[in-house]
């Protein structure tokens, strides 16, 4: 299980933004993305989950490996935490939801609807998400918004035992969430901005 | 051997198309001007239609272009979605508000003729039907242009939205043809079966129809010259913000 | 793909899903047609198979753009778009559920309205008939204009600007097939388009409607 990124360019509304970004995730590791905001860390991700096509260089992992979570959640107000939970382990194929709500400490939550939830409640059901997709490796955008300290430390050991058990994960945040991990500054991969001489260059 | 793709390269279409574009204006001027001044006033007036007759060396050519032109939208939006040529996508986005226009003089020089024919501006004949289902996919269409920021974005979108309204636009027809049996008479024109227009008014709409031609081909050229340039610009705003 | 199902027909039914928003708009549209054209029964029964038949079609619109938007406001769209199951599935699954909670009540209740509306008799069984036959191409077709405009602010007007005239084939041979069957002519053409246009945009339409959200999503 290994994630290796090779020279990868991606674009954000048509504009290239980073550019020759290129590292390897093993199993086991975490790696945090830092840069300051707008520099492109959540178009990387977004490109490396898949979401939008690389502009160039190629992304490699095993099929079917990647879990992704955004600032949205995918919640339903409606619906209760083990609802939520339920049905997003059904779409991944999986079918236990007991480890994920113990993970992040929802048991006392299950049968209230997530609209009914306060912000930080909502977000540890969102990563609890994570946990029922049975993928390896995890790309987080933002996760510790709205979590008090004594939720991110969980959630840090959240990530922890993910990572003991062989898995990855790709974390865009700014926190120390407690537990080793590398560090990978986008801005050095800013795109350079070219010079527009001929009406070619302006169709990336 | 030059490929025909090499035009789908910006640089190459703008040297190319600036020489053709005076070459196509001043061919649609020449043969509209001869073909409507012949049509207008050297033709005698036809026995049971009056001289209300002369309206189709406007409708017909202007009724054949919509159709044509959406044709060309179909064609482009193909090729940008296999082969990614830009050209293709926004020589597709200039076409179409031609093409609308197109669509909206038949249906009013229609309307015009219409009247002093069948005695009503409007009749829900298939074939008036189908031109009007047709502006309104147009009007669709250049409204998804415009709503979508991204442009290679709304390059895709308007491609398949070409794609599955081409065929919707077909079965409207079938539909609407199945639903109502029409005033209007039958296509009156082909190359090898020319009885059902007399040949005193076939050679001006001939000459007419050829200077619709080459009147879209101008436009279509000039618009895609225009929305080029636009990126262009796009692209030069986005590197000062950048740098 | 079917958990999916099920969890859509659960959220319409919730409170705030706008189950039944449709039905009751069905209602509004065909008791304000007599105040509009007069309560003159035999006009009526003359136009009851059109009016039935616009009625359903908007009754439809108007619950198109929640088949996308919400999913992609609440980031459950990137999450399918990742998810093991086939995108052009979810989008076929979630057109379901949209027949299911509009296009099938709009069919049960149609033939109750259309007492409202002096259809004659024998036009009840083929009402039912069409609008089983052609709302789910309804659904199906409007699912493809909601993923079209599922990134966009505003896209409510835009998405029935683009399906309307999508729409045409379908209002046009159903309700041809109601006022066929009221005449007691042949209404084996109407019913069977209906049914082609049907099976056709569930076979073809997801694919189209799924490389529309990857578009949008990117």
């Amino acid at each position: 299980m290994e994630l290796v990124v090779t020279d990868l360019a991606c674009a954000r509304g048509g504009v290239p933004v980073l550019e020759g970004v290129d590292f390897t995730l093993v199993a086991g590791q975490a790696l945090m993305l830092r840069g300051p905001n707008g520099i492109g860390k959540t178009t990387l991700l977004r490109t490396l989950a898949g979401l939008q096509p690389p502009l160039a260089g190629s992304v490699s992992a095993p099929t079917e490996s990647i879990a992704y979570a955004a600032h949205a959640d995918g919640l339903k107000a409606t619906l209760t935490v083990t609802e939520n939970l339920t049905f997003w382990a059904r779409i991944f194929g999986q079918t236990d939801i007991a480890p994920a709500i113990e993970a992040f400490d929802l048991a006392d939550l299950a049968g209230r609807p997530a609209q009914n939830l306060s912000a930080g409640q909502k977000r540890r059901l969102g990563l609890a998400r994570l946990l029922v997709t049975g993928r390896p490796i995890w790309m987080l955008d933002e996760p510790t918004v709205s979590l008090d300290a004594a939720s991110v430390a969980q959630f840090g050991r959240a990530v922890a035992r993910h990572l003991d058990r062989g898995g990855a994960a790709l974390i865009a945040t700014h926190i120390d969430l407690g537990f080793e991990a590398g560090v990978l500054d986008v801005s050095a991969f800013r795109a350079r901005p070219r010079r527009i001489d001929s009406f070619d260059e302006a169709f990336a | 051997m030059s490929s025909l793709w090499e035009y789908a390269n910006p640089q190459k279409f703008m040297r190319t198309s600036s020489v053709l574009l005076p070459v196509f204006a001043v061919a649609a001027a020449i043969s509209l001007g001869v073909g409507l001044v012949w049509g207008f006033f050297l033709t005698p007036e036809a026995e049971n239609f009056g001289s209300t007759v002369k309206i189709i060396y406007i409708h017909v050519p202007s009724a054949m272009m919509a159709i044509n032109a959406w044709v060309m939208m179909l064609v482009t939006s193909l090729i940008w979605l296999v082969r990614r040529h830009h050209v293709s996508a926004l020589a597709a986005r200039a076409a179409a508000p031609i093409g609308m226009t197109m669509t909206l003089i038949a249906l009013v020089t229609g309307a015009i003729w219409g009247e002093p024919m069948w005695g009503t501006y409007w009749v829900w004949d298939p074939r008036l039907t189908s031109f009007l289902i047709l502006f309104l996919f147009y009007l669709g269409y250049i409204a998804l242009w415009e709503a979508i920021e991204n442009p290679d974005a709304a390059a895709d979108l308007t491609s398949v939205l070409c794609i599955v309204g081409s065929v919707f636009a077909v079965l409207s027809r079938y539909a609407v043809n199945f639903w109502s049996q029409g005033l209007h008479q039958g296509a009156s024109l082909s190359l090898d079966k020319k009885e059902n227009v007399a040949d005193v008014f076939y050679i001006p709409l001939l000459l007419c129809i050829a200077g619709f031609v080459c009147l879209f081909v101008a436009l279509v050229l000039l618009r895609t010259r225009t929305e080029i340039r636009a990126r262009r610009i796009r692209a030069m705003i986005a590197r000062e913000r950048m740098a | 793909m079917i958990a999916l199902l099920q969890r859509d027909l659960k959220l319409a039914i919730r409170a705030g899903g706008g189950f039944g928003l449709g039905l009751a708009f069905f209602l509004i549209v065909v008791v304000l047609v007599p105040f509009g054209v007069g309560s003159d029964s035999g006009l009526l029964a003359a136009i009851a198979p059109g009016i039935l038949w616009v009625g359903a079609l908007l009754a439809c619109l108007l619950s198109l753009d929640r088949i996308f938007a919400l999913d992609h406001e609440d980031g459950s769209l990137d999450l399918l778009a990742t998810a093991p199951i086939p995108l052009e599935g979810a989008v076929a699954m979630k057109a379901a559920a949209h027949w299911v909670t509009t296009g099938l009540p709009l069919t049960l209740a149609a033939p109750g309205l259309g007492l409202l509306l002096n259809l004659p008799a024998s036009g009840y069984g083929w009402l039912a008939a069409s609008l089983a036959l052609g709302t789910p191409a309804l659904s199906m077709i409007g699912s493809f204009g909601a993923a079209l405009t599922v990134g966009l602010k505003r896209g409510g007007l835009l998405l029935s600007l683009l399906v309307l005239p999508l729409y045409v084939p379908t209002l046009i041979f159903g309700a041809e097939a109601v006022a066929r069957g009221i005449d007691g002519r042949d209404t084996g053409t109407p019913l069977l388009m209906l049914a082609a246009i049907t099976l056709a945009a569930t076979a073809l339409l997801p694919f189209a409607a799924a490389a529309a959200i990857r578009i949008n999503l990117r």
